[in-house]
């Protein structure tokens, strides 16, 4: 086991704010795109229930 | 025996659609899996690195970050010219599903190199090779997903499109060989497919599963994406149509 302690792992030993910074920002941009792809999919069927509504 | 797959079947955006339906959950479900794999073997298993200390685990997020920024474009300027080529619609509509997530995982590669390059190196950003044809490769993208969104001609945007994207290609092999080509201060490949790797097999290990689950985001993403498309260009044909009044079908 790599963690003595839970700060230990929360802080990674002095590189906290680094290896946090990359798993977030990995994490919320992760999150983030499936979410706008699946609404972009939900919005395209939506659409298509009423193809003369725009153009 | 089986009769052969056919494969040509699924260049019809309506079976496309149901494909990329059908494999969806798993695709999800197995990166869900694989990085929940990845990330107790990166963080509980994997040892301290005696030089780096911590800050090391980024690698597990930054090189297959990094490898799927490269292979999305290859992906993406090879479904764009097979598009163009053959007037291939779903061809096309794949090369513009892929672009998003391409630029999505450059950025990534960029941020968490950032990231490691301040406590390793001690400044955020060098403009050597590696790290400015990288930041070229964010260029590409966003300048390809620009053009395509900017011509409302779907046929001339997706022909625009690949011809950016083809061009663009030739960026890839710089960045993976401005290692070797130039002195960077980026470091060479620890990995490479005709040496030993230089790593811990603990350290290589989450490192593949990381790339894997990557893998099985790209395809999960990029299918909802394509499926998007494919709603948005054959809203007139009568299957969309049953399909979006039902509202039910392979979402």
């Amino acid at each position: 086991m790599n963690w003595l302690s839970v700060s230990d792992f929360l802080t990674m030993r002095g590189y906290g704010l680094y290896v946090w910074g990359s798993y977030g920002m990995t994490a919320l941009l992760m999150l983030l795109e499936p979410w706008l792809a699946i609404r972009h999919r939900r919005r395209a069927l939506r659409a298509a229930a009423n193809p003369d509504a725009e153009d | 025996m089986n009769p052969p797959i056919r494969w040509f079947t699924f260049a019809a955006p309506s079976r496309f659609y149901w494909l990329a339906g059908a494999l969806n959950p798993w695709l999800w479900a197995s990166t869900v899996a694989l990085t929940v794999a990845g990330l107790y073997v990166g963080f509980f298993i994997a040892p301290t690195d005696a030089v780096q200390g911590e800050s090391y685990r980024i690698i597990f997020i930054h090189v297959p970050a990094a490898w799927m920024s490269m292979i999305v474009y290859l992906a993406m300027a090879f479904w764009a010219a097979l598009g163009w080529m053959f007037n291939a619609r779903m061809a096309s509509m794949l090369a513009r599903a892929l672009a998003p997530t391409g630029a999505m995982f450059t950025f990534l590669a960029l941020w968490t190199g950032a990231l490691w390059g301040k406590p390793t190196w001690g400044t955020w950003w060098v403009w050597d090779a590696r790290l400015t044809s990288e930041l070229i490769l964010l260029f590409l993208y966003l300048g390809y997903i620009a053009l395509v969104a900017s011509i409302d001609d779907v046929v001339r945007g997706d022909k625009a499109g690949a011809l950016l994207a083809i061009v663009g290609a030739v960026n890839v092999p710089i960045i993976y060989f401005s290692v070797d080509w130039w002195n960077t201060l980026h470091q060479g490949a620890t990995i490479s497919l005709t040496a030993a790797p230089k790593m811990a097999h603990t350290m290589l290990a989450a490192m593949l599963l990381m790339t894997l689950a990557f893998w099985a985001y790209a395809f999960a993403v990029v299918l909802t994406r394509a499926q998007a498309l494919i709603l948005e260009r054959e809203r007139k044909t009568e299957w969309v149509r049953q399909l979006a009044l039902t509202r039910k079908g392979w979402q």
